[in-house]
């Protein structure tokens, strides 16, 4: 088509108008791949030659002892820490070492930190309102309105998180439990392929974390989740799929049976607590 | 639209109301009763108020970086002094041959100097639409390049407003000297007339107040449609937790880079009303002192409510004059003492203590028996 024909013909869609739709290619296979990554602080391996796919719509647990390198390799995937030497591909077709921070979160991978942030002196509604995946330049942000559509995103997140009926309240005066919530609902605003969790349930109440357990598990499927947990009842009563890290490389994998009975395991962490 | 957005909140209709409310009955008072009534307005009370208005939108830009943005500035004086000297340039021109020396074209201090041409910079202020768009661009511009530098290296909390202190300190040991072209200590003064109007008049001071108040209405629509926006929440987003708001994708720099330099420019025209009222700007109005007491008035009116910070400017200021006039000595005591009072009694300065009186009128539950609940 010529320009001229694409201007008169109202039913054209230039390329730069149209919605960005998440380029993340997973026909290949998996959503997050590491391969044989190593990273070192001060001569201290902090993970030794790791190597961990997360399937599409999948739901990890990863467990092990302190210093087993949870942290870090959250941090190698999001963007905060390089490796020295391994790979890491989010789906097939972007290789996160070359990224940035903020473009690995645009790219739509989400972290929740283990201390809960939200906006205290917003309120519930405005924290998911702010988070929600929109144009966060300065005029747009100015002029931006509420859409009938951002409403029914925002809703739906509540809903699902479970402070519809505190949505108009400051988040200053949500409970540790509902702040932990409501900030994994600020990450679902964003549209996240993979959630990275780090210890949800720590300093929460019985009900919070069966809460927690059964919201977690609602996204599997849509959003894949990886949940970083040392509480091994919560653990037990969300995974599917487990994997033990053990100084900084994976000791064990498969389910939490499979796992809980492998006296390597046993041996180095669950024999403490068993 | 983010500009009409406030037009159609109870507050801000409050807020205009009551000002436009005060400039009709100030204006009336003024025209129609005779002198020698008690109810009489003169037109030194109307330049008073006038200055008020003046201090009261300075209050206003500086709540919108303070009480939204977190951004405590010691420095908004230099914007509010730059306007104020855009504003005073133009006026100086504007004398024309009526100086005491007669010179056309140079105002008298450069006279006086030895200066033999206009310097490069006064050129255009005898142009009326160039000194008032310079009233915006001068101060707008120092907020664009100070902001950009201190935004971009994160420099935040009291680093930042040392580095503000410190801004407005070099400026007005640049002000005073005076090969510096603006009049070193004596600053400009001796204005005979604006847009043709002699400033002598009451006419001229009367329109001049009123000119205030207006600005002070626009310049609180402006602020309120901000805070308001979505773009107000991201900037309590970036007070309040900064990391997580990069986190969610915002350009937290940006963010305060634009509302920094908005509250600038309108420090600046404060500044640029305040000079034809008062008759004079001089380096004084840079000191860092004055810097502080902006921030003490709005920390009384009650941060982050912006009508909180009206409100402080104008008790203060005539707390000020009132105490000025009877005991000079004891003004700064009394400044001290009023900020300790309402630090300890109302933490949330006088607009707290109205908010809290409507709060409990409609009875909302508190957060703790939500809490319970």
């Amino acid at each position: 088509m010529s320009i001229f024909e694409q201007l008169t013909d109202r039913e054209h869609v230039f390329e730069f108008l149209a919605p960005v739709q998440s380029p993340v290619d997973v026909r290949h296979g998996p959503i997050l791949y590491l391969e044989d990554v190593s990273v070192s602080f001060d001569g201290f391996r902090a993970i030794n030659n790791l190597n961990l796919t997360i399937d599409d719509g999948e739901l990890r647990c990863i467990i092990g002892p302190n210093g087993a390198g949870k942290t870090t390799m959250m941090d190698i995937i999001t963007g905060k820490t390089r490796p020295d030497t391994g790979s890491v591909w989010f789906g097939s077709r972007h290789n996160l070492l070359t990224m940035n921070e903020p473009d690995i979160a645009t790219l739509g991978i989400g972290r929740k930190f283990q201390k809960p942030t939200v906006f205290e002196a917003l309120t519930v509604f405005e924290n998911l309102e702010l988070a929600m995946a929109t144009d966060k330049r300065i005029f747009p942000t100015l002029t931006a309105i509420m859409k009938a559509e951002y409403r029914d995103r925002i809703d739906e997140v509540l809903e699902l998180i479970g402070l519809r009926d505190l949505r108009d309240r400051l988040a200053g005066i949500l409970s540790h439990g509902q702040k932990q919530w409501l900030e994994i609902g600020m990450l679902l605003m964003q549209k996240p392929r993979l959630l990275l969790v780090d210890e949800p349930v720590a300093g929460m109440t019985e009900q919070e974390m069966e809460r927690t357990a059964e919201l977690l598990t609602s996204l599997a499927g849509k959003q894949s989740v990886v949940v970083v947990e040392h509480d091994m009842g919560f653990v037990r009563s969300i995974a599917r799929q487990v994997t033990v890290l053990h100084q900084g490389s994976v000791l064990a994998e498969g389910t939490m049976d499979k796992v809980s009975n492998d006296p390597e395991v046993i041996k180095v962490y669950l024999g403490e607590d068993a | 639209m983010w500009l009409t957005r406030p037009l159609q909140e109870r507050s801000t209709q409050v807020f205009l109301g009551v000002l436009f409310a005060a400039l009709v009955v100030v204006s009336a008072l003024h025209l129609f009763m005779p002198e020698d009534s008690a109810l009489y307005v003169s037109s030194y009370t109307v330049t008073l108020l006038g200055k008020y208005l003046c201090y009261a939108l300075l209050a206003v830009a500086v709540d919108l970086v303070w009480g939204y943005l977190g951004i405590l500035s010691l420095g908004h004086g230099a914007f509010f002094a730059l306007g104020g000297y855009a504003m005073g340039m133009y006026l100086m021109r504007q004398i024309g041959d009526r100086g005491t020396y007669g010179d056309p074209i140079l105002p008298d201090f450069m006279v006086f100097l030895n200066w033999q041409e206009l310097p490069w910079y006064w050129h255009g202020f005898d142009m009326a639409w160039f000194a008032f768009l310079m009233v915006l661009l001068a101060p707008g511009l120092l907020a664009l390049v100070f902001g950009f530098l201190a935004f971009r290296s994160r420099v935040t909390g009291v680093y930042l407003s040392i580095i503000t202190q410190a801004l407005t300190f070099a400026l007005m040991l640049a002000f005073f000297r005076n090969e510096m072209g603006f009049g070193g200590n004596n600053g400009l003064t001796d204005f005979k007339d604006i847009l043709g109007f002699d400033l002598r008049t009451d006419a001229t001071r009367l329109g001049l107040f009123i000119a205030t108040g207006i600005a002070l209405a626009i310049g609180y629509v402006i602020c309120r449609g901000i805070v308001t926006s979505k773009l107000g929440r991201v900037s309590i987003a970036c007070r309040d937790a900064e990391a997580r708001t990069r986190f969610l994708g915002y350009r937290v720099e940006r963010v305060q880079l634009f509302v920094f330099v908005v509250s600038a420019m309108l420090a600046g025209v404060a500044g640029a009303l305040y000079v034809p009222q008062v008759g004079i700007i001089n380096p004084s109005e840079f000191s860092p002192l004055f810097s502080i007491e902006i921030v003490v008035w709005v920390a009384l009116g009650g941060r982050a409510t912006l009508y909180g910070a009206v409100i402080g400017a104008i008790l203060v200021n005539y707390a000020k004059t009132v105490f000025t006039g009877i005991m000079p000595d004891a003004w700064l005591f009394a400044l001290g003492g009023l900020f300790v009072l309402v630090t300890v009694f109302l933490p949330k300065g006088i607009a707290g203590l109205l908010h809290k009186r409507r709060k409990a009128e409609t009875a909302e539950p508190t957060p703790a028996q939500e809490a319970t609940a």
